[in-house]
């Protein structure tokens, strides 16, 4: 029986309420008095020389209140990279500094260089046109191709880098000797050149920020779209404005989605901050979507050549890669990670493969920076990883599913340290290939396939078995690897004095529906209905110092740390309740919402222990504080390893090279589920985006670096009628070891484990009907298609 | 983007080159030409309406001959800014040589766009500067020729009609 309330019920999304009734309440819904309008003056050139901002006629227009430029932000502080990332010969990282507004050059289309304050949004945006065409930029040649950028060390995105390099990575260094020779002697290599397409994040509600200043206090308040306040805060105030913390409010009201996008500082924020400081009125600033697609951060945009080394019956020996990783114009705040500890760290995959060596070269071009996005890293690996095994079946005649039992980790060797640096603390990996096997129905292939030849289609069953490390993360570890943040989490359980509780937590809900699964966990601990319990989140003046959602730990992280605040409240509840009850603390137990002295039928409620705390006339007030509220912080002692099989079937038109997607299927294990229809929804979601990824999304730049996939005209996103109806399975679960609540991560995995699955069915579709083609990148459009059958 | 095409010309190069350095012949083969003004020392200053995709814009901007040739090549290029269009920027670099019916003229074009019509526009830019490149020399040809033969039968016209108006001008 499925149940109807707490952890592991399907409790119905409270959030939805709001949200699917237009009541929610986002950043641009929210309407001040006195508000000022900003507007941002982007290049529309990708590399130039500042020669001049014209910035004089725009000051003279109606309802302009200030102009700002580059230089009136040249003395504050840049907005920093997260991560230190030292190269193989140890030399740290080209850091170059991101102003606000760029200020003598600016480095890609959309990057903006000045800024309109006005009265309305219409007199902002005719005098940012104005300084526009009055401001002289000239041209210079745009660095666009990664491999040209590297090449050509006479044009540089910024004059102190000469060779466009950030970093030049190795992981494990030590493997790389090792690696090389096992490669060199080994009897079989598969050596596979792919690209992992840059997408444009897409979140459905654009950025959008409000700054307002007190001058009767001097205090600050940021509203804005965040998926981390706290980390808001402390990036703007204490190393972009130099702001003191204590001196300003961040708050992420409703955000609708993120997907990564959101987790960074933008120069927006801090210019609304410094506009309201300087004209003592609320200013407000939304993106058009248009700007959206220029200036927030990009996903992916990796080029890797990978080589799988192998014996003739397909047992895993090495696996080499070298890859580009394109950074964009700016560091963004965890740009610098995401293709180096996100992605190289998971080059073992969830197999047996004794020598792994990683090579990534972090590249500066002309264009929108690039960070995390659903995923980060993971997806690059997993794509890699899973692609080249592909192949590898192929060339020696081996089937894909037994060479993945042949070279899965087995149950018995947990914990197992991998090549490249992670401890998998627990797994099942032929378990969920089994019931994946089974609810794609594998055995029915070949009947399938007849029937869409009857109709004139291809088809193509495709396999991807991944893992990925989420619910970051042990900030010990993350510290030794150049982490620039801890990355625990905080929550704080207050009871109020009616016994129903306010629960301030670090995570931000940007979607995810934090507000229903919180409130279940709290409900089946403390034996209070769900509706008693508010979840609170997204305002630094309520919240304890979290780090905010991404990476797929809020429940792994912020969950776990809740979880260890109610542990508090109850162990503080024992003590109300053994004074109470005139018994021994170690005699109280607590089940069920009751405190009861053990062997006896003396009890008292939870409300009543909660009233006595709040009104505290029979209390033991010498030796316990009044009150019940408790607050934890978590710091996790490793990561998360959920991991999953999903097979996907595809039916290719020989016509058009249309590629559909007939059936998708997930077996995922996420250790123990709070709430299996979120944890679906997640799954749809996740498998969604790697579907768009696979088959139609590409951000693609001219050779000028202009954004050619700069609207909904050009950059095909997935609707309705391109993804299947999915079957998602996550009984086969292995709870985590390292967390009480034996939770994983769920938000990403489907974006990290789907992308190779379709391009393999695709690849798997088209060798079935003759055709020898090894590989088609991303994404796998009906031209791309088309022309590799045709070639 | 780039592309290369050639027309003939019933007329011979030397009338033919002293069309392409007419500022007159200029402005009406530019399509969308709203005003040019200057010389071809100093360049021109050019308003060009034109309409790629969603984005209609008034492009302001320079036009300038260079790389002359006397009677064999000139590189026309020009760079317009349309407000919140982006601008547009290109070049073309004609060339002559006497065929039996008069002239070859080929042309080389390279044309790239920036701001929102490459963002908007991308997937019709290489068709519209097809379009205008194009729409152009037919203009051209049509300024030196007079109009096509069967437009003409379809009117009753002078000879003196049927020469192309740059023609009449010159009296050619």
């Amino acid at each position: 029986m499925p149940k109807d309330s707490g952890i592991g019920a399907s409790s119905k999304r409270r959030e939805d309420i709001r949200f699917l009734t237009g009541r929610g309440v986002y950043t641009d819904d929210i309407t001040l008095h006195g508000e000022l309008h900003a507007v941002m003056v982007r290049s529309t050139v990708a590399n130039g020389k500042i020669v001049s901002v014209g910035t004089a006629r725009a000051e003279t227009m109606p309802g302009v209140q200030a102009v700002f430029t580059g230089a009136d932000f040249a003395a504050v502080g840049g907005n920093p990279a997260g991560w230190l990332i030292n190269s193989r010969d140890g030399t740290p990282m080209r850091e170059p500094k991101r102003p606000v507004l760029a200020h003598g050059k600016v480095r890609h289309v959309g990057d903006a260089y000045a800024a309109v304050v006005a009265n309305t949004y219409e007199q902002a945006r005719d005098a940012a046109q104005a300084i526009s065409d009055d401001t002289v930029i000239e041209e210079l040649p745009a660095i666009v191709n990664m491999a040209a950028a590297v090449a050509n060390p006479a044009n540089r995105v910024h004059d102190e880098i000469p060779d466009n390099v950030c970093y030049d990575w190795g992981w494990i260094e030590d493997n790389r000797a090792k690696v090389d020779a096992a490669i060199k002697s080994a009897p079989h290599v598969t050596t596979l050149e792919l690209v992992n397409n840059r997408l444009v994040p897409n979140a459905m509600e654009p950025r959008a920020s409000i700054g307002e200043y007190f001058p009767g206090t001097g205090d600050y308040k940021l509203t804005t779209t965040s998926q981390n306040p706290h980390l808001t805060r402390l990036l703007v105030a204490a190393f972009v404005l130099g702001i003191p913390e204590n001196k300003l409010t961040v708050v992420a009201p409703d955000v609708g989605g993120g997907f990564g996008s959101k987790i960074y500082h933008y120069g927006e924020e801090a210019l609304v901050l410094a506009a309201a400081k300087k004209l003592h009125r609320p200013v407000r600033w939304t993106a058009e979507r248009s700007e959206s697609f220029l200036s927030d951060a990009h996903g992916r945009d990796h080029e890797t050549k990978i080589e799988l080394a192998s014996d003739l019956e397909g047992n895993f020996i090495a696996i080499r890669t070298t890859t580009l990783a394109n950074v964009g114009a700016y560091l963004s705040n965890f740009s610098t990670v995401t293709p180096t500890f996100l992605h190289g760290t998971l080059m073992a995959g969830p197999y047996k493969v004794p020598n792994v060596y990683v090579n990534v070269k972090t590249v500066f071009t002309n264009t929108a920076p690039v960070d995390a996005y659903r995923g980060a890293g993971r997806p690059e690996a997993t794509y890699s990883i899973e692609r080249v095994v592909d192949k590898m079946c192929r060339e020696l005649n081996l089937d894909p599913f037994e060479v993945r039992r042949k070279n899965f980790l087995t149950t018995d060797m947990f914990p197992y340290t991998t090549p490249v640096g992670l401890v998998y603390d627990t797994g099942n990996y032929q378990a969920t290939l089994e019931k994946a096997v089974q609810l794609a129905d594998v055995a029915g292939f070949e009947k399938r396939a007849a029937a869409s030849r009857a109709k004139g289609r291809l088809r193509g069953m495709g396999l991807s078995t991944w893992i990925e490390a989420c619910g970051i993360a042990p900030s010990h570890l993350v510290g030794i690897l150049g982490a620039r943040v801890g990355l625990y989490d905080a929550a704080t359980v207050r009871v109020n004095a009616t016994g129903n509780l306010s629960v301030m937590v670090g995570a931000h809900s940007h979607g995810q529906g934090h507000e229903t699964v919180f409130a279940q966990i709290v409900s089946s601990k403390l034996g209070v209905p769900e509706s008693s319990v508010e979840i609170v989140h997204g305002d630094t003046s309520k919240i304890p110092f979290g780090m905010g959602s991404y990476g797929s730990r809020s429940l792994a992280v912020c969950g776990v740390a809740m979880d260890k605040a109610l542990d508090k409240i109850i162990a503080k509840g024992k003590k109300i309740a053994a004074h109470m009850l005139e018994a021994a603390e170690g005699d109280i137990t607590f089940a069920d919402g009751k405190f009861s002295v053990a062997g006896t039928d003396k009890a008292k409620t939870f409300g009543e222990i909660a009233f006595s705390a709040y009104v505290p006339h029979n209390y033991p007030l010498e030796t316990l504080e009044p009150g019940l509220e408790e607050t934890a912080f978590y710091d996790p002692a490793n990561f998360t390893y959920p991991a999953g099989a999903y097979i996907c079937e595809v039916e290719v038109d020989p016509d058009t090279g249309r590629v559909e997607v007939a059936s998708f299927t997930c077996a995922d294990d996420f250790g123990n589920v709070m709430n299996p229809m979120i944890v679906e929804g997640q799954v749809h979601g996740g498998v969604g985006q790697g579907i768009g990824q696979a088959l139609l999304e590409n951000a693609h730049y001219d050779e000028n670096g202009q954004l050619l996939t700069g609207s909904y005209m050009d950059y095909a996103m997935p609707r309705a009628d391109d993804v299947p109806f999915y079957t998602v399975d996550h009984s086969c679960s292995t709870p985590c070891t390292h967390n009480p609540l034996g939770v994983k991560g769920c938000g990403e995995a489907g974006a990290i484990g789907s992308p190779p699955a379709v391009v393999n069915a695709v690849i798997d579709a088209l060798h079935r009907a003759g055709h020898k083609i090894d590989h088609i990148d991303m994404p796998v459009s009906p031209s791309r298609v088309w022309s590799a059958m045709n070639a | 983007m780039k592309l290369t095409d050639s027309r003939e010309i019933k007329a011979d190069p030397a009338t033919v080159w002293r069309a392409i350095l007419d500022p007159d012949v200029l402005k009406e083969c530019i399509p969308g030409c709203e005003s040019l003004t200057g010389s071809i020392a100093e360049g021109f200053e050019a308003a060009v309406v034109q309409k790629v995709g969603p984005v209609k814009a008034r492009f302001t901007g320079v036009v300038h001959l260079t790389d002359i040739d006397e009677g064999r090549s000139v590189k026309i290029s020009g760079e317009g800014k349309g407000g919140a269009a982006g601008f547009a920027k290109g070049g073309a670099v004609v060339t002559l040589e006497p065929i039996p019916e008069g002239t070859r003229l080929t042309y080389d074009v390279d044309a790239s766009v920036g701001g929102k019509i490459a963002q908007l526009g991308s997937r019709i830019i290489d068709g519209f500067a097809k379009k205008m490149a194009d729409d152009f020399f037919a203009r051209f040809q049509q300024a030196v020729e007079g109009p096509e033969a069967d437009e003409v039968a379809a009117t009753d016209e002078t000879d003196e009609k049927k020469k192309g108006w740059f023609k009449r001008l010159i009296g050619g």
